[in-house]
Formats: structure tokens, C-alpha cells, sequence
């Protein structure tokens, strides 16, 4: 049986050639880039090399990209750098609802370390409302951290006005890109952002590498101490083969694959919505979607069990829905953007990668049609029936 | 995170559906927490005459367990008089399956009281008729 792989928002495959770009990196040229010896001069020199590529991809400068374990730790990195940094002028930190968990759990943590946060709300597309940002800001506040693209639903906030807002009242701000880089335009010197999150695995580099972008001279206190790597704001030997994997991946991503991968969405939207009734977009259409996310709710059923009978027929998506993760609790993204639980219950995600094809769409929307049906025929919900709380009691 | 069992049941549910005329229909969870099942049972006589389930359907809104849950049930009380039907537990269930992770344990609850309430709504029926 052919797969079909549509849950690049998780991962993504490894390009063929950036791990011919590691693989000496392992091998014949290991050196350590501290090293002052040749050995360590070569992964040093292809250290810099590709902390370069990757300043190129977002016009700013080497010494301003630092290498890191990924998104995850960019992200803490970022807001406790930043947050601590800061600390006498402030201690409030504004984000959004829908941010990923790297920033919601990092925000969580520094709020039991004595800072004050606020959580934006989003609207019914999951856009934040300025002006609430700008109500929200305070002589306390130290740092804005909105996202770019979310991960769910693929809504690309508005960040150039984000950091105007940010400049205006003298905030730093901070965006987890992690989703949106390499797939929408990002030009720090256009936008006001002072720290920025990438990660290599989503945009076909390797696991285990990321980055933040800090920008000159903001201060930042570091969370990880030993010796004076990464420009003294990350201790710890520098992953070279995956930091070379890394930035060969930022080469590699061309802008006829956004196009490309755009088009295949707006395909798979349209195909669902006029093939699946009760079916529902989440997430805004056209430019402000990240180009490779298509994220729906079907009614009446349950997002688990569509899953699995996708991956029976070999197609491999995620879902929102509570019953696949190990909490009991359903997407926060989709509850932010107002759906009731059992319309978040029936949410599919189906991210896409360059090497997906229409045909492969076509064999997934037909495939999305039989088990929606065939889940709908053994569902009690159905539409026009209002069911009675109490009669449906059950506690759990 | 599933056993084999589960997933064969999940994969290929048995007795999905309704009953026409049921004499017993027993409707339980949330659509809020993600499971609501109906459960709806016929019953007859055996050869000593005693009450027993002569057919029983589901309907389910639910995760892979709760699919599993609802349907092996009806197998394993279809052709069993009405009490030893009710003293069918959540423990059983899961048992039958070859185990449910804790945090489905949930499902496999909603399917036993499913079957409970059935049966009640039966018994409830049967005294407003005499």
C-alpha cells in the first residue's frame, strides 16, 4: 500500500541532499568547533558558513542567529532570556491563546516565578486584535510574544504591525516562527522583532536543531551554562552535522514550493468542502493561511477514530481531538477560536509537504469521504438534534 | 497504546446500528467529552423462560475505545438473561478486549452503563405497560 504523508506540521522528511550535506560532518570532519586545531577549524568554518545562510534567509546579521536544540528550546530560551534580562524594568508578558505549548508552558512557568502574563484571545480565525495588544500593554511590560504562523489552524498573524505596536511602546517582541519559516516571507529589518524561533525538522532539515534570532544588543540573560559558545548565550559543543543539515535545508527551500504547496491546499479545501457536508475550515482562506495547512472539523464525528481509519487506507494526518493525546483535553487553538467540543472532537489537520501530489489529495478526499460516512452511520449525533445534557448525564 | 483486540473491534465494529421498536434504549455520555452511545436491546425468553437479550445495537460517537467497547459488549452479553447482562462490568469489558489503557478506562464505563440504562428503560417500560 502507497502512504501518503500529510502531517508535515509534525515533521518532515529529511531532504536526500541535506543529509549528503551531513554525513561528513559525522565521519571525516568531526572536529570539535572549539577546537583550535585543524579538525576543529573545519566544523568551525561550516559552522559559520551555515549560521550565514540561515542570517541570509532572514536579512540579519551571523552573530545574531544562535544555534539551539530547536524550537522548543529557542522558545524558552527567548522568553527567559528575555523575561529575566528585564526584570527590573517589568515583569509582565503579553502572548496569545493559541501560541504553541513551548511558549504557553514557558509562560506558565515564568508566571510561578513572579512575572504577570496576559493571553491574548484570537477571533473565529484566530487573528489577536491590535488594539487589544496595544489596550494590554503596560509601563510593566517587557516583552510581546505572538507567534507567526499557528501550527493547527495556519493563521499567519499580522507581526509587521505586531512590532510596530512593539516599537512604539518600547516592548520587545518575540515570535515563535517555527511553522511559518522558509514558508512566509520574514525580513527583520523590516519588522521590528527582536527574537525570533526556527526549528531544522519542518522544513525538511534534521531533528534536534533549531534557532533563535536575537537581535544586536538586546540583553538577554542565558539558560544553559558551560563554555562560551554561540557568541556566549548558549554553552554546550555545537551539533555541526545537524546545524550543516539545517542550513542545506534553508537552501533548499525555494519559493515555487510555497507556490506550489498553496495551490494544493486550496485544492484540498475546496475538494472537502464541496464533496463533505458538515464540514468546516478552521483557519482563514487564502494569504493569511500558512501555505501548506488545511485543518477541518467534521461534524458528528470523532477525530481519533478518523484518524485510524485514514491510516488503515495508508494517509497519515493529526488530529485536534482530546481522545489522541493523553490529557482529555481537547485543542486549545480550537477552543480559542470559539468551536464547541464536539465540533473540536471531529478536527482533522492535513499539513503538506512539497512532494505531495493532487493525486494523492484525490485518493485522501475520497478516503475522507467513506470513513466520515462510515463513522457518521454508526454515530448517535446527527444534525437537527439537540441533545439534552441531562439525558447524557454521563460524568467522566 | 492499543491491544490487537482493540483495534480489530475498532476496525471492524460488530452490531452497529439501531433497533426498530426496541424495547430498550439506554443513552449515555457527552458530546462535550467526546463519547455518547446508544445502546438499544430486544428481549425475549429462553427455553426456561427467563429474560434474555435477543438482540442488542449501538450507535457510538467516540474514540478508538470507545468504538471497541460498545461493540464487544454486545457480544458478550447478546443470548445472556438480563441479569447476568447487568452484572457485566467496565472491568470485564476491558478485559475481554486484553486490556484498555488507563486513561480509556472511561470507555469502557460509558459501555456498561450504557447497557444498565438499556435494561432499566426496558424494566421502566415493562411496569408502565402492566
Amino acid at each position: 500500500m502507497k502512504r501518503i504523508y500529510l502531517d508535515h506540521g509534525a515533521t518532515t522528511p529529511v531532504d536526500p541532499l541535506v543529509v549528503k550535506a551531513m554525513l561528513p560532518y559525522f565521519t571525516k570532519k568531526f572536529g570539535n568547533a572549539s577546537s583550535i586545531h585543524s579538525f576543529g577549524l573545519e566544523a568551525k568554518e561550516a559552522l559559520e558558513e551555515a549560521r550565514e545562510k540561515i542570517a541570509k534567509k532572514i536579512k540579519a546579521l551571523p552573530e545574531e542567529v544562535i544555534f539551539t536544540s530547536g524550537g522548543s528550546e529557542a522558545d524558552n530560551m527567548a522568553l527567559r532570556g528575555i523575561a529575566f534580562a528585564h526584570k527590573r524594568k517589568g515583569n509582565h508578558i503579553i502572548t496569545s491563546s493559541i501560541e504553541h505549548p513551548a511558549v504557553l508552558e514557558t509562560c506558565r512557568e515564568l508566571e510561578r516565578e513572579g512575572f504577570k502574563v496576559s493571553y491574548l484571545g484570537v477571533n473565529r480565525e484566530g487573528f489577536i486584535d491590535l488594539s487589544d495588544l496595544e489596550q494590554k500593554i503596560s509601563e510593566d511590560t517587557i516583552l510581546v510574544s505572538v507567534m507567526h504562523a499557528n501550527n493547527e489552524i495556519g493563521t499567519i498573524q499580522d507581526i509587521k504591525e505586531i512590532g510596530r505596536i512593539c516599537e512604539e511602546k518600547n516592548v520587545l517582541f518575540h515570535s515563535d516562527a517555527v511553522q511559518s519559516f522558509t514558508k512566509a516571507p520574514i525580513n527583520v529589518r523590516k519588522i521590528n522583532v527582536d527574537a525570533l524561533s526556527f526549528s531544522a525538522h519542518k522544513i525538511h532539515g534534521p531533528k534536534g536543531v533549531g534557532a533563535m534570532y536575537l537581535s544586536e544588543g538586546t540583553p538577554f540573560n542565558k539558560l544553559v551554562f558551560g563554555g562560551h559558545h554561540e557568541f556566549d548565550k548558549r554553552a554546550g559543543t555545537e551539533n555541526v552535522p545537524a546545524i550543516v543539515g539545517f542550513a542545506k535545508a534553508v537552501e533548499l527551500a525555494k519559493e515555487k514550493y510555497v507556490k506550489q504547496m498553496a495551490g494544493l491546499r486550496d485544492y484540498l479545501i475546496k475538494e472537502i468542502e464541496g464533496r463533505i457536508p458538515d464540514s468546516k475550515l478552521n483557519g482563514p482562506k487564502g494569504n493569511k493561511r500558512l501555505c501548506s495547512n488545511a485543518n477541518f472539523s467534521f461534524a458528528f464525528i470523532e477525530g481519533e477514530a478518523l484518524l485510524n481509519y485514514l491510516n488503515f487506507d495508508g494517509i497519515a494526518v493529526s488530529t485536534g481531538s482530546a481522545c489522541s493525546s493523553q490529557s482529555l483535553e481537547p485543542s486549545h487553538v480550537l477552543k480559542a477560536i470559539g468551536l464547541p467540543h464536539e465540533i473540536i472532537h471531529g478536527s482533522c489537520r492535513m499539513t503538506l509537504g512539497r512532494e505531495n501530489t493532487r493525486k494523492e489529495l484525490n485518493f485522501t478526499v475520497k478516503s475522507l469521504e467513506k470513513n466520515v460516512k462510515k463513522l457518521r452511520e454508526i454515530s448517535p449525533l446527527r444534525k437537527g438534534v439537540k441533545y439534552n445534557k441531562e439525558e447524557f448525564g454521563h460524568k467522566h | 497504546m492499543y491491544s490487537k483486540k482493540v483495534m480489530k473491534y475498532f476496525r471492524h465494529p460488530r452490531n452497529m446500528g439501531e433497533i426498530k421498536n426496541a424495547d430498550g434504549i439506554g443513552k449515555v455520555g457527552n458530546p462535550q467529552c467526546g463519547d455518547v452511545l446508544e445502546v438499544y436491546i430486544k428481549v425475549g425468553k429462553n427455553k426456561k423462560g427467563k429474560e434474555i437479550l435477543k438482540d442488542i445495537k449501538v450507535k457510538t460517537f467516540g474514540c478508538i475505545a470507545a468504538l471497541a467497547t460498545s461493540s464487544v459488549i454486545t457480544e458478550m452479553v447478546k443470548g445472556k438473561t438480563l441479569n447476568e447482562a447487568l452484572k457485566i462490568s467496565n472491568m470485564d469489558i476491558a478485559k475481554e478486549l486484553g486490556g484498555l489503557p488507563p486513561i480509556k478506562m472511561h470507555c469502557s464505563v460509558l459501555s456498561a452503563e450504557g447497557l444498565r440504562k438499556a435494561i432499566e428503560d426496558y424494566y421502566k417500560s415493562k411496569k408502565k405497560m402492566n
